[in-house]
């Protein structure tokens, strides 16, 4: 029972999917993070009649499944004549949903600055964007980060689905694995465990990040 | 303007066999939410026991649940239980991989929910002759609800999300299985995956509002 054919090869073919796991989050993480910015400070500051709208496109890569998503990403681009790598279309499709849930964190923590702050640096002559590099920056910050780590955990499980537009992550390259060797519970728990150690010390530092930053409220 | 030429009429052919698939993923969602926030209760209770290993256990849980991909789950009630000699087929898989995933994520909301109901609420309940079991089910478990409702909602749509993942396993009757099944024998992918997502997009909203609805009802005083 506890014999094997699992060896260091298998191993290191899964490792570099863990790679490619790790590179997609890195990209859709940046152009999430930066993409969100900007649509919740737009979310923040817009009239509604523009605000409405932008909610409302965001709201659908929320309400759609991120599968369905890539599938429709990934034929768009050849519709349009794009030639890109598959692996660039989940880098953009990722991001967008990404930022989808990066744009309510922003909200959130922008919100979460009360008005009478705000003002009390107008009137102690700081310009409007002083006022937000100075005191809404900082302040949304803490309110914003914790949950910004949420995102990075979660967007890197998500990524887990490009396997279905022909990209080999760490879950596929475990399949692959699988039908090479037909041990299946083996070796979908390393690569269950692989997963595991890539989220769970980001997970530890973001619940002690919230009790450091909370502590003197 | 593309290169390409839209054929929308197999899509608009295909709708009600795609809105049967609809149903199919909608009483998967449901059931794995039933089954999930029953699950999570008793882990929701681990949590918060002085018993090492049933704390231990939903620990484990919780954590499995929350930090591998939904996607491994349900591969590992389809391929890695094979391995154990249980057997389940893509639907059975499916429902018990989500149901896994709610469990999990539903009991770290539910024990938050659990530790802002104030300890005298139970010793009052107590000190009215109700048993312990009474006074959770009856006086702790209401007011659990009552708090918890939003992040359970949203775990409905979450869970809705998630069966477009039993195409992956194999399954062919739920909206996304359906619309793969349609897709391979004509390759109009963006047509009918369109379809999909707008109906998919439609089920959410409509999950969102019911429940608003729902705690409207529900939890006036």
């Amino acid at each position: 029972m506890l014999e094997t054919n699992l060896g260091w090869n298998d191993i290191l073919f899964m490792l570099k999917g863990a790679g490619v796991t790790l590179s997609i989050t890195a990209w859709a993480m940046l152009g999430g993070t930066i993409l969100g910015m900007a649509f919740g400070l737009a979310r923040t500051t817009l009239p509604w009649w523009l605000n409405a709208p932008l909610g409302a496109v965001l709201d659908v890569l929320r309400s759609v499944p991120l599968l369905i998503q890539f599938v429709l990403a990934n034929s768009f681009k050849s519709i349009i004549g794009v030639n890109a790598s598959a692996f660039t279309v989940a880098c953009v499709m990722l991001s967008l949903y990404t930022a989808s849930y990066c744009s309510e964190i922003v909200r959130g923590g922008i919100l979460a600055v009360p008005a009478t702050t705000r003002r009390a640096a107008r009137s102690l002559g700081m310009t409007y964007r002083q006022d937000l590099a100075h005191i809404v920056f900082p302040m949304a910050l803490r309110v914003a980060l914790p949950n910004w780590i949420g995102l990075v955990l979660s967007v890197m499980k998500d990524t887990a689905l490009v396997l279905w537009i022909g990209i080999v992550e760490l879950l596929r390259a475990s399949q692959i694995v699988v039908t090479r060797l037909q041990e299946p519970l083996l070796v979908l728990s390393v690569a269950g465990l692989i997963y595991f150690l890539m989220s769970f010390p980001v997970a530890r530092l973001g619940a002690r990040l919230e009790k450091r930053w909370h502590e003197n409220d | 303007m593309f290169n390409y030429t839209f054929h929308w009429r197999p899509a608009f052919n295909a709708l009600p066999r795609m809105f049967e698939g609809a149903l199919v993923s909608l009483q998967i969602a449901v059931l794995s939410l039933v089954i999930g926030t029953a699950i999570a209760v008793v882990l929701a209770l681990g949590r918060r026991s002085d018993n090492r290993l049933f704390y231990g256990f939903a620990t484990g849980w919780v954590e499995l649940a929350r930090n591998t991909p939904a996607l491994f789950q349900v591969y590992m009630t389809y391929f890695g239980l094979g391995s154990l000699g249980i057997h389940l087929d893509s639907y059975a898989s499916l429902l018990v991989g989500i149901s896994f995933n709610n469990a999990g994520y539903l009991a770290e909301s539910f024990r938050g929910g659990l530790n802002a109901i104030p300890e005298t609420q139970t010793r009052a309940a107590r000190s009215l002759g109700m048993g312990a079991t009474q006074a959770f089910r009856l006086v702790v478990l209401p007011q659990m609800f009552r708090i918890v409702f939003y992040p359970l909602t949203n775990q409905m749509v979450w869970a809705l999300l998630m069966t477009s993942l039993g195409v992956t396993v194999g399954l062919n009757t739920d909206l996304t299985g359906v619309t793969q099944e349609l897709n391979v024998r004509t390759f109009r992918t963006f047509e009918y995956f369109l379809f999909a997502a707008v109906i998919y997009y439609l089920m959410a909203k409509f999950i969102t509002l019911s429940a608003r609805l729902l705690a409207w009802r529900l939890f006036r005083y």
